[in-house]
């Protein structure tokens, strides 16, 4: 029951919440209930609003969030009589630019000076700030429009001080770049001279604002801020999640499980005890598959640095009791995935008559793809510092999910939330690893046992052999041609085991949101269709990674329709364009989408699939990149497009393919349509990075176990790319468009249409055609 | 006893001679802006210089930098206005910053080195420091740009 409840629940909201699927079940429901209902205070309504100034709301999935969405500026402005606008930035930063482009947002509107603000990070507080989960590409999805909100309120606040002030009616004084003024008389008055009786006014109502036309934005859409932190990272003073430091303070590593589920047998830590500078040995509690983030467990070493710590650790004798997962063997489980997906699965889609489509079909091609499981090696490695103090907690993480570790963390701890403090560094990367707070949580515990503040360090080692691993799986797709080779069905069979299992008992399924990954979502306008999920039981933690079960199916997908391009002697690009088709919003019932298709948690009616978007950013990259033209002998460019997180990406990336088989990538055109950007700048980063990660995933990414035990350790067999082969040219084409076309997210969907470009470039290039990622010596041998 | 200088200030260490420079900086001096991103030397995010060289910390040990000088991100330039850092800002290179210092890092010394390097230079230099996020595209305009002044 739980189980069904949960995946209903995941189906109807975003994946990427690092918090529980399963036990905020009653929050959600709730939560939902009253959305519906009453509504959230000052939340954005569903009914749209209206107000002066060409701004008109719509509702996102932000409102289902726990805790949803704040509108309140008195929670997240104030102005000092100096003139300082100090913005609260609620949302973690990890290098997308969340922290900067939403206070970014709201600065413009507000008619501040970006030079005189200044931005603080919020500790985990959901009840105050709202949904704090920085995951699932939707900071600034969800939180523009609250962004302007704020903004627009507090600067009506300021003029009608200065009104009152000026004895004068509002609607002749103006807020311009941090100064209100008087057109009449000529009276002026900075913001900060205005603020104390400002931020005393009631908050206007949503229909009392005027909003800044387009045409006046300073900041918004344009790019010219840099993000706030710059200095500071640039110097050194920018402060991570291992940069803390409390009086008193001991520094813990700890050996865990090499399999996960397993227990210490017996610790022999005479030889720990007497490295110079250990202080303590302590065991601790482990849990196995589906208890959410609770620790690993394992041995901790204590120690008055994090040298000795790890010193300590290396001299720690333990003897396993590797448990059920010891079974875990890549090879093994890769063919039997493989033998899953030439079986029918549980129907997840169905359209027209598939069967019938094949029965009767001319031709039938079929191909499997093959995705290792990857890690997320975030530069920085999970670290959390933690001082438990009686029944208080304090913490200082780099977590993606600040209120909800508070959440964990109060559990664990067994203490009133009230009790514990989340204070949020800067993530020295995250791409959803620190959506779980299993370290934080091992931070806590120790803290309490050897009562003092622990900072607990996790190596690389650590954080490639214990991670949240991203799914492995096999995706096997099959078309039906019809006599005029038209195609006419097309079966996709997904197997992989699922997040869910992080959560609950394993029933071997996949959930609606992995589901609606690139799955039953496929787009192309074909009579019948079915898509299947095979079963795959876990056997390793598997967890969000960047652009999740996306990149598995956008390879597979993308491939295949370049493999059956091939087949018909077609440009590939040509042939995408064909399967998409006429340009039309895919209607779901008609598209045999499941009743409960999940659209990363948005209301389908704002964000549906919308082909010609699709079709857009595919002739967009392709004009760019000169589809079609002459390549030197050896170099070939492929194209691959995708949609997730609501938004729209199409690459075309130009190989070249050495006689030893060394892949070089000189030049990449990345086309992206994610409704209205905010701030081009940072998309152009986080375009610019999905290329640099999509090649890493797709050239040397590949997590394997034996006897349940990760077999790569450290960048010495778990490369990345490097400045000595990456995308050497990354072009990012943005699709312009007005407010009103709803901004969507670019942490993700830069991510999964690259290795399908790499993969079909090389083939173009070489005739070789990769089915397995990462490509590792596929092309050497 | 080891006597070092560390960004311009004498200091002396009477711990572990084995102890990497890594973990003295972070731990013990409590500079952290040199990072701690593999401890095996194949990261670069722990560069430092010494004797305006850059070296990785993480597996230099406290005995190997004896009577030397070592130079962190935070005593690379007083004001933080190292051509290096000008533009690295300029360009907007980091993402979630935290390989920067030692990329930083790694291209001053290259430039300390070689004034003007060619790009198949500053591609081999950089080769050693890792940026998850996938910054290099800026990483190496903004070298180029460091080395010409431009
Ligand atoms: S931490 Fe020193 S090279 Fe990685
Ligand atoms: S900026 Fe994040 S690792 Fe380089």
């Amino acid at each position: 029951m739980l189980h069904h409840l949960s995946q209903h629940l995941a189906t109807a909201r975003l994946p990427s919440s690092g918090r529980a699927i399963i036990e905020n079940v009653s929050r959600r429901s709730f939560l939902r209930g009253t959305v519906s209902g009453v509504g959230l205070t000052l939340a954005l309504q569903f009914v749209p609003f209206k107000s002066a100034g060409a701004f008109e709301t719509y509702p996102t999935g932000g409102l289902d969030m726990p805790h949803g969405i704040v509108t309140d500026p008195n929670v997240f402005v104030s102005i000092a009589p100096d003139g300082t606008v100090t913005i609260v930035a609620h949302r973690s930063e990890m290098g997308t630019g969340a922290r900067t482009s939403l206070p970014m947002v709201i600065a413009d509107e507000l008619e501040a000076d970006w030079s005189k603000v200044k931005i603080v990070q919020a500790p985990g507080d959901e009840p105050k700030y709202g949904n704090q989960d920085t995951d699932g590409s939707r900071s600034m999805r969800h939180h523009i429009q609250a962004c302007r909100q704020m903004g627009a309120s507090v600067r009506q606040m300021l003029r009608q001080a200065a009104a009152k002030e000026w004895g004068v009616d509002v609607a002749e004084v103006k807020a311009i770049n941090h100064e209100v003024m008087h057109e009449g008389s000529g009276k002026k008055a900075g913001y900060g001279d205005l603020a104390t009786a400002a931020m005393a006014l009631p908050v206007p109502k949503f229909e009392e604002l005027s909003f800044k036309p387009e045409g006046e934005f300073r900041y918004i859409g344009k790019g010219n801020v840099s993000i706030y932190d710059l200095h500071d990272i640039t110097t050194g003073k920018a402060v991570y999640g291992a940069d803390v430091h409390v009086p008193g303070m001991k520094f813990a590593v700890i050996a865990r499980p090499p399999v996960v589920g397993g227990k210490v047998k017996s610790v022999d830590d005479s030889a720990a005890k007497a490295v110079a500078g250990v202080e303590q040995i302590v065991q601790l509690e482990g849990a196995n598959l589906g208890s959410k983030f609770a620790p690993l467990g394992g041995v901790a070493v204590i120690g008055k640095n994090t040298y000795a710590a790890i010193a300590g650790r290396d001299a720690l004798k333990i003897e396993w009791d590797d448990g059920a997962h010891a079974v875990y063997n890549t090879e093994k489980y890769n063919q039997e995935m493989s033998a899953t997906a030439k079986q029918p699965g549980k129907v997840v889609r169905n359209l027209g008559d598939p069967d019938g489509a094949f029965a009767s079909a001319a031709k039938v091609v079929s191909a499997e793809y093959h995705q290792a499981h990857m890690a997320h090696v975030s530069m920085e490695p999970p670290a959390a510092l933690a001082h438990v103090n009686g029944d208080k907690v304090e913490v200082w993480a780099p977590v993606q999910s600040p209120f909800g570790t508070r959440e964990d963390v109060a559990k664990m701890m067994n203490v009133p939330i009230e009790n514990v403090t989340v204070h949020v560094t800067l993530l020295g990367g995250g791409f959803g690893r620190k959506s779980k707070c299993d370290f934080v949580l091992e931070a806590a515990a120790l803290s309490k046992q050897v009562g003092a503040p622990v900072l607990v360090q996790w190596t690389r080692e650590d954080d490639i052999q214990h991670g949240y691993y991203h799914t492995t799986s096999t995706e096997h797709i099959e078309a039906a041609l019809d006599a005029s080779n038209k195609v006419v069905g097309w079966r996709h069979r997904s197997v992989a085991p699922s997040i869910m299992t992080t959560f609950a008992p394993d029933d071997g399924q996949q959930a609606g949101f992995e589901l609606g990954m690139g799955l039953v979502d496929m787009p192309f306008e074909i009579a019948n269709v079915r898509c299947e999920n095979g079963k795959a039981m876990a056997h390793a933690r598997i967890g969000w990674f960047r652009s999740v079960s996306n990149i598995p199916r956008a390879f597979a997908v993308q491939s295949f329709v370049a493999e059956l391009a091939q087949e018909l002697g077609k440009d590939q690009k040509d042939f995408l364009l064909e399967l998409i088709g006429t340009d039309r919003v895919i209607d779901k019932q008609a598209a045999g989408l499941p009743d409960d298709y999940w659209n990363y948690g948005e209301p389908y009616d704002q964000y549906p699939i919308d082909t010609a978007r699709l079709r857009g950013v595919v002739e967009l990259a392709a004009k760019e990149a000169g589809w079609g033209k002459e390549l030197p002998k050896g170099e070939g460019m492929g194209i691959a497009v995708h949609r997730s997180f609501v938004t729209y990406v199409a690459s075309v990336v130009r190989v070249q393919v050495g006689d030893d088989g060394t892949v070089r990538v000189p030049e990449v055109h990345t086309a992206v349509d994610c409704g209205f950007a905010a701030n081009p700048e940072r998309i152009r980063s986080q375009m610019e990075g999905a290329a640099v990660m999509g090649m890493t995933l797709a050239m040397l990414s590949g997590i394997t176990f034996d006897q349940g035990q990760v077999q790569q350790s450290n960048f010495n067999d778990y490369d990345m790319v490097r400045a000595d082969n990456f995308p050497v040219n990354v072009m990012v084409h943005i699709v312009p468009h007005p407010f009103e076309v709803h901004a969507s997210g670019v942490g993700e969907p830069g991510v999964p249409p690259f290795a399908p470009a790499l993969y079909n470039a090389i083939f173009n290039a070489t005739g070789k055609r990769i089915r397995s990622m990462p490509l590792g010596e596929q092309l050497k041998a | 006893m080891i006597s070092l200088r560390v960004n311009g200030e004498d200091r002396q260490f009477d711990g572990d001679p084995n102890m990497p420079l890594l973990w003295y900086l972070r731990d013990e001096v409590q500079l952290t802006g040199s990072k701690f991103g593999c401890g095996v030397g194949l990261c670069g995010a722990c560069t430092v210089h010494i004797g305006g060289e850059a070296i990785r910390s993480c597996t230099t040990v406290m005995a190997d930098v004896a009577d030397k000088e070592v130079t962190t991100i935070e005593g690379l330039s007083p004001s933080g206005d190292h051509p290096v850092q000008v533009a690295w800002r300029e360009l907007n290179v980091p993402q979630c910053g935290f390989c920067q210092a030692g990329q930083i890092m790694q291209a001053a010394g290259l430039l300390n080195q070689k004034k003007s390097p060619s790009d198949a230079e500053i591609y081999e230099a950089m080769a050693g420091n890792i940026c998850r996020c996938g910054c290099y595209q800026r990483i190496v305009a903004a070298v180029r740009q460091a080395a010409t002044g431009a």
